[in-house]
């Protein structure tokens, strides 16, 4: 179970954002993507997740080309974005719901306990508050667990009490053998994590 | 399967529990197809000559005006990004939004439409044709309409641009839609007609949901 | 050094075929326009029903066939740009639009000029203006999903998915007006499918349809041209604002 990148290139609107970008992440590993704003850290997480076609180079997964069987790949991995993907109509339980389901998942319970939404349950998702949002979004690397999170800014809107929280959850998956691709501007405390500065990247090929 | 019928379920609850959106569809409709017997005078005759064609083309303004429903508010949210990122192929995906977005937005102005052909001095022998007309030819309203969505989805003013690339798509379905009806008031055989409307949706079904999937992979990127 | 240059290799040897092209194509079309327009205008005999209407025929009907012509050149070229990832592909397309929505145009007004005096009003609904109007509407939309998309290859893609979406269509469309015209206009109208062919008419008729074709090929060379300089402009500005950050 490893995610190899290699020689990643990604142009965006004829600017060349990065290029010959290469790593290896295997079970319990962690990779933090760093870099300036424009460095190319959501980009790069969007074209591992599939949603982004890269100009050149390969990911694979498991030893299979991640564009050629993107469906069995999408199956491995939880990608968590900026945008919370929550319907605001929909009430927080109905929102982790449908996203366990469409994942093929059933821990919903599990993931409001976690995430401490409980109480929050029948809430519809217009009313919370940002840091709630941002949990009921996390709640869904529970509710349908995946081995690989790629994980887009997780520690945005969240007080210290639920970063520590989801560093645990964090720490405790890649104990469990899971892999993460993460980029945050905050600091994560964290061992088996590798740092990764898009920034210094250029020229290297 | 069963990510299918979620987001088949998803999207039908939304369109319910926002039910001010299929209000407002609906209001349009019969503004629009009251504006007409005001414009051209109120003569039975003349009414009931134009009626098919009246409806028929009131329901597809009506229709156009809910496309961006389809995409738009799972672009901006983000959820479109999760939606394609799960292991439901893409097209299948589409199918299954544009299926929610027919029940939810169509299905409602056909049943209406019987009510406003009475206004419209139309002979009642003739509205069951015209709401199956309406029922075999409105899907390839929300198929094509999917295209048009997805390749306009997150663009600033894209109804307007949706609007010109969709229209003149339009014009086979709502040809043959007016065809069927007027055949029938005539008391020849529609059959053909219907037929023809069932054809359009079939081949519809296979070509657009491709097409679709194509333009949202291109909108996230 | 932010270029990337592998996209350049196609264009530059697509620029050195045109520019050995071009004064053919431009010689060609002057030849014959001029040989054209003299036989269609002055040397073809008056039709005996039509008189000398007869003569916007010569105009009319080549560019209705260029206007169909080059929509399903835009359709393969955009497949072509699809599937082969062919940069000139989707450039072409997109500067044959232009080109192929005037001749759209050219043959709308010239069919309504030809209307007024058969007809006796400059619009019916014939079913071949009927279609050229809505080919014309197709061209509109085509050109105007370039115009909405800020990134180019983005445009590329959206457009090649509408103009290949609307070449499956275009058939269906001109089977669905052919028959709602019979059906709404009895057939005592004069088509506009003209006389029967001649020698006297066909002699003109074919060496307008050239005349059109090698002035299309003129008016495409150009503008794939300028398309192509165009982006590389772009990419040097976009490499100058990138340079200046780094200085700064």
């Amino acid at each position: 179970m490893t995610l190899i990148a290699d020689n990643l290139r990604c142009i965006r609107q004829d600017r060349v954002i990065f290029k010959g970008l290469g790593f290896t992440l295997g079970p319990g590993q962690g990779i933090w993507v760093k870099g300036k704003n424009g460095a190319g850290k959501s980009s790069l997480l969007r074209m591992i997740a599939g949603l982004l076609k890269p100009s050149k180079g390969t990911i694979t997964w498991k030893d299979v080309d991640t564009q050629e069987e993107p469906e069995s790949f999408r199956q491995d991995f939880r990608y968590i974005a900026h945008q919370d993907a929550l319907k605001p109509v929909l009430s927080v339980r109905e929102n982790i719901e449908f996203w366990a389901q469409y994942h093929g998942g059933d821990k919903v319970a599990g993931a409001l306990k976690l995430f401490e939404l409980e109480h929050l349950q029948d809430t519809p998702a217009q009313i919370l508050s940002a840091g709630q949002k941002k949990r009921t979004n996390l709640a869904r690397l529970v509710a349908s667990p995946a081995p690989l999170w790629i994980l887009d800014e997780p520690l945005s809107s969240l007080d210290t009490h639920y970063i520590d929280l989801f560093t645990d959850l964090l720490r405790e998956h890649l104990e469990g053998g899971g892999l993460a691709l993460l980029a945050t501007h905050q600091t994560i405390d964290l061992q088996r994590v590798t740092i990764f500065d898009l920034d210094n990247l250029k020229g290297v090929v | 399967m069963s990510a299918f019928f979620r987001i088949f379920s998803r999207d039908v609850r939304l369109a319910v529990r926002q039910g001010s959106a299929l209000t407002m569809t609906l209001s349009f409709f019969v503004i629009a197809v009251t504006l007409f017997p005001l414009g051209v005078g109120p003569e039975l005759s003349i009414l009931a000559r134009i009626g098919p064609g009246v409806l028929w083309v009131g329901a597809l303004l009506a229709c156009m005006l809910t496309l961006d429903r389809i995409f738009q508010a799972d672009y901006e949210d983000g959820s479109l990004d999760q939606l394609m990122v799960g292991t439901l192929p893409v097209e299948l995906m589409v199918l299954a939004k544009i299926l929610a977005h027919w029940l939810t937005a169509v299905v409602p102005l056909i049943i209406i439409t019987p009510v406003l052909a009475i206004t419209f001095n139309m002979p009642l022998d003739s509205l069951g044709v015209m709401a199956l007309s309406l029922l075999l030819g409105s899907p390839v309203l929300s198929l094509i309409g999917s295209v048009g969505a997805a390749l306009t989805v997150g663009m600033r003013r894209g109804g307007v641009l949706l609007s010109l690339l969709v229209l003149p798509l339009y014009i086979p379905v709502l040809i043959f839609g007016v065809a069927a009806v007027e055949a029938a008031i005539a008391l020849l055989p529609a059959g053909s007609h219907l037929l023809l409307l069932a054809a359009f949706s079939a081949g519809s079904l296979v070509i657009c949901p491709i097409a679709s999937a194509a333009a949202l992979r291109l909108a996230v990127e | 050094m932010a270029v990337d240059l592998h996209r350049f290799a196609n264009p530059a040897r697509f620029m050195r075929l045109t520019d050995a092209i071009f004064p053919w194509s431009l010689g060609l079309t002057v030849l014959l326009l001029a040989s054209g327009l003299y036989y269609a205008l002055i040397a073809s005999p008056q039709d005996y029903q039509q008189g000398e209407t007869v003569r916007i025929m010569f105009v009319h009907v080549p560019a209705a066939w260029m206007a169909l012509s080059v929509y399903s050149m835009m359709a393969i070229s955009a497949a072509v740009g699809w599937i082969w990832k062919h940069p000139v592909a989707d450039l072409s397309a997109k500067a044959a639009a232009p080109a192929g929505a005037c001749f759209c145009f050219l043959a709308l007004v010239t069919g309504a000029l030809w209307g007024q005096p058969m007809w006796g009003t400059y619009w019916v609904w014939d079913a071949r203006l009927t279609s050229m109007l809505i080919l014309f509407f197709l061209y509109l939309g085509y050109m105007a999903i370039w115009e909405a998309f800020d990134d180019q290859s983005k445009a590329a893609k959206a457009a090649a998915i509408l103009v290949i979406i609307g070449a499956i269509n275009i058939p269906v469309i001109k089977f669905s007006v052919d028959w709602w015209n019979t059906l709404h206009q009895p057939a005592s109208v004069a088509t506009m499918e003209g006389p029967k062919i001649h020698s006297s008419i066909l002699t003109p008729l074919l060496l307008m349809a050239g005349a059109y074709t090698a002035l299309f090929v003129t008016i495409f060379i150009i503008r794939v041209k300028a398309e192509i300089l165009d982006r590389r402009l772009r990419i040097m500005r976009m490499n100058q604002v990138q340079e200046k950050g780094l200085k700064g």
